[in-house]
């Protein structure tokens, strides 16, 4: 939505939103974070088509996720074994029977016009994660992580907005119908005050890192793995009681977390100051504006009238199954970093420079492939981080491996490559022009290491300045620096520096 | 009598004998079935598809697979079949009688579908029932009625009435039924028939439009008990593709028939339930369960009655249940993928032709149950009906428990009345569903039952029915009395129920029609 078609009131909420620091002084805000993960099963919640992204619409399709008639579901073990994962590694209790529900409501990208969700019986609940803020670590309480299916695709054309009304017609992809999903459902987080958004952002990003590390999806918020939706409400500072809630959706990056909680908090606060109410709804967060908007007033309270799913039969897992995808945990992230901090004997800034920028990993997979580890930590911290930042994409998106990294490292070290060089070799690998070497070989990248082409450029550089030589041989070693220069043009930058200045200094005598 | 006539008298039994001698070619066998439809349905009405091309490349490839020396597939290869239409069979258009999906062609076979196909039983058709198998009569088809070859003024039952009707009209030996809440064994009764329910998730549902999930069950249909029995094993066993089927191996039932006719049931325990007959019962019918009972006494069985207090109870928790799952199941009718689909003209929304679509496609029955079923799920509703009917779900299926500590099967009349006219009942549902009062029970409690003929009801000369119900997977006791039974009362009447009917009209030219 944009706000073009934002309605006079929303207008008003805009125009006057309060200041932030304001609206923390007269209200205490109360979060509610509610956290879709896509889990990276091979195939389908309730069938065995693959969930591949970016797939050509409706090729990842049967008749079970099509819902032809007399078509049934089967739960996917795998998807039950990652949600139970997601449940431990969040401390929650495990539901030893617990059952599907059927949420009954008609939308054209649902094709059973239900969905298959967990309702009163999650297979995980009551269990907590502890939040580094700044230096602070926040326990927030979860509430319940339940499985449940992805809907289509809806894609409508024409009309100004690009949402199902005012379209001339929409496409349906029911390629993501189906995908397994897990909801996890935090319980409210109270008494943050001020370090909301950040909690709120801080939160997701754990989580994502938790859930990233147990392997059951590549939580991408941008391609829609992870999503989140804000509930955020205001009380009166010191009451108890917690004020009228809304629901922002459609909130697809962390930063985004925390502008819509902080918008919210600042219009909350405008509409009660000047004695309004807040009416519980749905809005959308605008990515450009960072600003949310009210989503469609419904006249009536939806009615999903669920029941349990009689096409399925209750998830019973074991308690051994349990205790034994309990014990197969990956160490957790954070616990993980420690060790890799003390292996690697980074400084504390550093390590929360490189967890920030989200390049862990990257670090250890590029030590794994025979680096270094501050060098791995420098280049993907400087070079690296200079191109992500100006492409837009995160660290993990360049084009370019940990092990592709660690050539590089492995040639400069070799002295193959200058760190110019070297730099070039990354923007060829990053250009798509193949493995460093290749691109060393494409481009004619390596250092000249070859004396007798190097001494045949001295030779000329020292005839065409012969006033160089004599300055030299007089003591004013400093003039070499121009024979150098001359070398390097000549090689086109190719030469080893201390190389050219080791053989002129030989060569004058 | 021609040899065509011959070939759809017979037994699924002696038809794949004949198959297997090479008396008569499976091709032969289908021929003579697909022009015994050509000359009566056009006054039964009992097929709303005829596939003779598809039936007779299966019945060739049966033959062809004889002539290659290869052992027959099945013990019924080469038999043919009337496939009830909520079944869904590749490229055969299959509508579950609704206009909904009138056109569509299913591009996936039912596990029910591949196991006949595999099994060398031959697909003859489509057969009539009520739209989505909501009914008791066939009434509610959106594509007319089907008469009852006893008298095609009546109803065959529903909503299998189209099979049961093409059995008692000799166009198919065999017939698949699906019953959740007496449609397999209440045209079974009607019609002279033979109908078995198994035990819930005896037989995969993977393929059947689901009406209420928690309760359909298909199972076989016959004019046989050990007809039925051999069908039963065809069709039967765990599919990984439905999560509620069983996995356990299949009931020996064609040996338990066996058994009842070789050795009988002497010594078994009998329980008549004291709530499944009495008031609402029609006298002919109660008359034709006494003499049942004398018979099964007299077979040496030991005949006690039990008490099944929260049977009162079942129908109405049946019509809360059912509705319910049926208007979530039915949701997925909406236009956007297949079927049906009304007001499409670029100048309404996708809701909108939703919404005429359901509106124009599903009959007045279906919306009836849809709207029950959406108010008893409703917030604020939900544990008032649909918990309450859970309950007693649960209370029916103790009443079960105490009954069995008693009796090894139970039996009842199948239906309380004998068929009745068509459009007797149409304006009054309550009447309607009273028809189902003794096979709902069952149902309720996922138990096997089965259908037999008990002779005809002597107020109105139309047949009545003996319901046999069993402990879930217990169908071998089941088919072991139902068999004992057949047999027993074939002897005492000197003649097979089905061999009185009389005949039908026929039209004029029996081979001319292919299909419709
Ligand atoms: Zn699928």
């Amino acid at each position: 939505m944009t706000t073009a078609e934002l309605t006079p009131a929303e207008w008003a909420a805009l125009d006057d939103v309060a200041d932030f620091d304001e609206a923390i002084a007269a209200f205490d805000p109360v979060l509610g974070l509610e956290v879709h993960v896509e889990l990276g099963t091979a195939t389908k919640m309730f069938c065995s088509c693959a969930t591949t992204f970016g797939a050509e619409p409706n090729t990842q399709v049967c008749p079970v996720c099509l819902a032809l008639p007399g078509a049934m579901p089967v739960v996917n073990g795998t998807a039950v074994e990652y949600a139970i994962r997601i449940g431990l590694a969040l401390n929650c209790s495990i539901a030893p029977w617990c059952r599907f529900a059927r949420k009954n409501y008609f939308y054209p990208d649902m094709p059973k016009n239900f969905q298959t969700s967990q309702y009163d019986e999650p297979i995980a609940f009551d269990g907590y994660l502890d939040v580094p803020v700044g230096d602070e670590i926040v326990r927030v309480e979860i509430e319940r992580a339940h499985m449940e299916e992805d809907t289509g695709k809806s894609t409508h054309i024409g009309g100004a907005t690009g949402r199902i009304h005012g379209a001339e017609f929409s496409l349906l992809d029911y390629n993501r119908a189906g995908v397994p999903l897990v909801e996890i459902v935090s319980k409210p987080i109270v008494g943050t005050k001020a370090s909301a958004p950040e909690v709120a952002r801080a939160y997701v990003a754990t989580l994502q890192d938790l859930v990233r590390s147990l392997g059951v999806s590549d939580v991408r918020m941008d391609q829609g793995s992870m999503r989140c939706d804000v509930n955020l409400s205001l009380t009166p500072a010191g009451n108890p009681v917690f004020g009228t809630r809304t629901e922002t959706k459609n909130v697809n990056s962390l930063r985004s977390v925390e502008r819509a909680a902080r918008f919210e908090i600042c219009r909350q606060a405008s509409v009660l100051t000047a004695g309004g109410e807040i009416r519980q709804e749905t809005r959308h967060f605008d990515e450009l504006a960072g600003t949310t908007a009210s989503g469609r007033v419904k006249e009536t309270a939806e009615d999903y009238r669920y029941f349990p799913e009689p096409d399925l039969v209750p998830v019973a897992p074991s308690a051994q199954w349990v205790e034994q995808i309990r014990a197969a945990l990956p160490e957790l992230p954070w616990v993980r970093r420690e060790r890799l901090q003390r292996d690697w004997g980074f400084t504390d800034l550093e390590m929360r420079d490189l967890t920030n920028a989200r390049g862990v990993e990257l670090v250890a997979q590029t030590v794994a492939a025979g680096a270094g580890a501050g060098d791995a930590r420098s280049w993907w911290m400087s070079y690296l981080a200079q191109q992500a930042n100006s492409a837009g994409v995160e660290l993990s998106e360049l084009a370019i491996t940990p092990a592709q990294v660690a050539a590089v490292i492995g040639l400069v070290s070799s002295g193959s490559l200058t760190a110019a060089l070297a730099r070039k070799v990354v923007d060829g690998v990053l250009a798509g022009e193949g493995e460093p070497a290749e691109v060393v070989e494409k481009r004619g990248l390596a250092v000249v290491s070859d004396d007798s082409a190097l001494q045949a450029a001295i030779d000329e550089a020292l005839a065409a300045q012969p006033d160089v030589a004599d300055k030299i041989r007089s003591g004013k070693v400093q003039a070499i620096g121009a024979i150098v220069g001359a070398v390097m043009k000549a090689t086109r930058g190719q030469a080893d520096a201390a190389k050219v200045r080791e053989l002129t200094l030989k060569t004058i005598g | 009598m021609s040899l065509n006539e011959d070939l759809t008298r017979m037994s699924a039994v002696e038809l794949a004998h004949a198959v297997q001698t090479g008396e008569a070619s499976a091709v032969e066998v289908a021929t003579a079935h697909l022009d015994r439809i050509a000359a009566v349905d056009g006054a039964v009405h009992a097929f709303l598809h005829v596939d003779r091309e598809g039936a007779l490349a299966q019945a060739a490839a049966v033959d062809a697979a004889r002539a290659a020396g290869n052992p027959p597939a099945s013990p019924l290869a080469g038999v043919p079949l009337a496939l009830k239409d909520i079944v869904v069979q590749k490229g055969v258009p299959t509508t579950a009688a609704s206009k909904i999906l009138e056109g569509w062609i299913p591009p996936y076979d039912a596990t029910i579908t591949t196991k006949l196909k595999e099994a060398g039983i031959v697909i003859l058709g489509k057969t009539n029932l009520d739209e989505f198998a909501m009914g008791s009569s066939t009434e509610n088809s959106a594509y007319g009625p089907t008469g009852n070859p006893w008298d095609l003024t009546r109803i065959p039952g529903g909503s299998g009435g189209g099979s049961a009707a093409a059995l008692a009209a000799f166009e198919a030996p065999l017939a698949i039924g699906t019953d959740t809440g007496g449609s397999i064994r209440q045209p079974a009764a009607v019609t002279g028939t033979v109908g078995a329910k198994p035990t819930y998730g005896g037989v995969s549902r993977y393929g059947l439009i689901a009406l209420a999930s928690s309760l359909d069950q298909a199972g076989p249909c016959a004019r046989t008990v050990l007809d039925a029995a051999l069908l039963h094993e065809a069709i039967a066993g765990h599919d990984p593709r439905d999560s509620t089927s069983i996995p356990e191996p299949v009931p020996a039932v064609v040996q338990a028939v066996r058994r009842g006719q070789g050795d009988g049931i002497k010594g078994m325990r009998i329980g008549v339930v004291t709530q499944l007959g009495g008031e609402g019962y029609q006298p002919g019918v109660l008359d034709s369960f006494r003499a049942a009972v004398a018979q099964l006494a007299a077979l040496g069985a030991e005949i006690v009655e039990v008490s099944c207090p929260h049977f009162e109870y079942a129908l109405a928790a049946y019509y809360l249940i059912q509705p319910s799952e049926c208007s979530s199941n039915l949701a997925r009718f909406d236009a956007m993928r297949y079927g049906l689909r009304v007001g499409d003209d670029g100048n309404h929304s996708a809701e909108e032709v939703m919404v005429a679509t359901r509106g124009a496609g599903f009959g007045a029955e279906a919306k009836r149950r849809i709207m029950l079923g959406t108010y008893a799920l409703s917030a604020g509703y939900y544990d008032a009906y649909y918990g309450s009917a859970q309950k007693v779900r649960t209370l029916i299926k103790r009443d079960f428990e105490g009954a069995f500590g008693a009796a090894d099967v139970l039996i009842s009349p199948t239906t309380p009345v004998t068929a009745f006219k068509i459009g007797e009942k149409v304006d009054d549902p309550m009447a309607m569903y009273l028809n189902d009062l003794a096979t709902i029970p069952a149902s309720l409690a996922g138990i096997p039952a089965m259908s037999v003929p008990s002779g005809l009801a002597a107020d109105t000369s139309l047949p009545a029915g003996l319901q046999i119900m069993a402990p879930a997977l217990g169908e071998q006791a089941m088919y072991r009395v139902a068999g004992a039974y057949e047999q027993a009362r074939n002897a005492a009447a000197g003649f097979a129920l089905l061999d009185r009917i009389a005949a039908l009209p026929t039209a004029a030219v029996p081979t001319a029609a292919a299909g419709r």
